[in-house]
């Protein structure tokens, strides 16, 4: 393989020009994504890490400290382009396209002796091969953590806390209440009953698929620190399923006060602040008072 | 009793948990099993899955739409390979776990489904098998 490390270090700026020839020719190149500038001072450093790796010898194991540099490079690539939007098909072909350039040349210079020929070009790609894995893999890092991130963002915003009468408070919880989940809700509720000096605390989990032992917990511990705050908690949004399913569990929620709808559950917190709602009289529908 | 279909999946992290439970509420709609059954089920597959998950790192379920005398239903098996459970009597209790939690999982899936099978062996892993039928009986 010195003969390919020797071959790329002659040929170099050859085969540079010649990647990147075919790369400008792909119609994957998004040059709205990135320039050709960048992208050729990219392509330089990695053709020189490459060629210095192989220098050294090693042509099969990419994970190699030799191989240090090109792979630290390669994933740097493809994570920020993962980030910038570049579909998978564009990250690979990134490392494809420079298959064709130094086989091309390959061809040229070893054209009389095939044998030598046919041994580096299986190599050369080989080493490619193992490459483009290498970026694809850290690509696919790339996009998880962008749906990491999204997930972390969707956690923040989905749990508001909602200021429904002067001393209540209500917290609609949609989706599955998990304990990162559990920990923001609970943060966000105390926040707020300490801000606005609620005494009344309602957790509507009507958007709850399913409510297991752990959610329960969950909804347990709640309860007891909104308690320590000096406020009472409502749980409302108890389906007929979701009631029957706690019964069977086992799940004793019976020195909690529970609702079937948040309706039912805010008439609860007026009675308790002592608040009435009634119709101003019997011709107009749309004045309520509350005394 | 008749396996119609099957499916599996593996769960390492607690992410998985929500696509597994949609998988089991499609295959509970698509037998057309009640809302209440469904909402047993799942409960049950939810319980299941968390304890592979806290106990054992996860492991593989094997989804199952069954058949037994022309009625149908849905069996999972939760296999893992963790460390096993000493004591299952004592593990089937109500308010028993070695973790900190209210130690209702096991006896309350119990409950939530029609039939339920648990085999452990210590240092190899626990299997717990569930079967759930369309009517709930």
């Amino acid at each position: 393989m010195n003969q390919s490390a020797q071959l790329l270090k002659k040929k170099k700026k050859t085969i540079l020009e010649n990647w990147i020839k075919n790369q400008l020719t792909e119609e994957s190149l998004r040059e709205d994504l990135i320039s050709n500038d960048e992208l050729r001072r990219q392509s330089e450093e990695l053709l020189d890490k490459l060629t210095s790796a192989l220098e050294k010898g090693n042509t099969e194991d990419i994970y190699n400290s030799d191989f240090e540099q090109v792979t630290d490079i390669l994933s740097d690539i493809s994570v920020t382009r993962a980030r910038q939007g570049f579909s998978p098909r564009e990250v690979t072909l990134y490392v494809l396209s420079l298959k064709q350039a130094v086989t091309d040349v390959m061809e040229k210079e070893l054209r009389d002796k095939p044998e030598v020929l046919y041994k580096e070009i299986l190599q050369f790609n080989k080493l490619i091969d193992s490459l483009s894995i290498h970026t694809f893999e850290t690509y696919l890092r790339g996009r998880e953590e962008v749906i990491l991130r999204q997930t972390d963002e969707i956690n923040e915003i989905s749990t508001p806390v909602i200021r429904v009468w002067d001393g209540i408070l209500a917290l609609p919880i949609i989706g599955t209440l998990d304990s990162s989940r559990t920990q923001i809700v609970m943060e966000n509720l105390l926040q707020e009953i300490v801000n606005t000096g609620s005494n009344i605390a309602i957790l509507d989990i009507s958007g709850v698929p399913a409510v297991d032992s752990l959610v329960a917990q969950h909804l347990i511990k709640t309860v007891s620190a909104t308690r320590l705050m000096g406020a009472e908690c409502i749980i409302s949004g108890i389906r007929a399923e979701i009631a029957q399913t706690i019964v069977h569990l086992g799940i004793d929620l019976s020195n909690i006060k529970t609702k079937a709808s948040l309706s039912s559950a805010l008439q609860l917190a007026f009675s308790m602040l002592a608040l009435e709602v009634k119709k101003k009289n019997a011709n107009s529908f749309s004045g309520k008072v509350i005394r | 009793m008749i396996t119609m279909s099957k499916d599996t999946m593996q769960i390492v992290r607690e992410q998985d948990v929500v696509p597994f439970r949609n998988r089991v509420r499609e295959l509970a709609v698509k037998i057309g099993m009640s809302l209440v059954n469904q909402t047993k089920l799942i409960t049950a597959a939810s319980e299941l899955v968390r304890n592979m998950l806290k106990y054992a790192n996860g492991g593989k379920i094997t989804l199952e739409i069954v058949n037994k005398n022309g009625q149908n239903g849905i069996r999972l098996i939760f296999a893992d390979e963790g460390p096993g459970i000493e004591n299952i009597p004592q593990a089937m209790q109500d308010g028993f776990s070695t973790g900190k939690s209210l130690g209702l999982g096991l006896p309350g899936t119990k409950r939530l489904v029609n039939e339920f099978d648990i085999k452990s062996v210590v240092g190899s892993g626990t299997t717990v098998t569930v079967t759930h039928w369309k009517n709930g009986r």
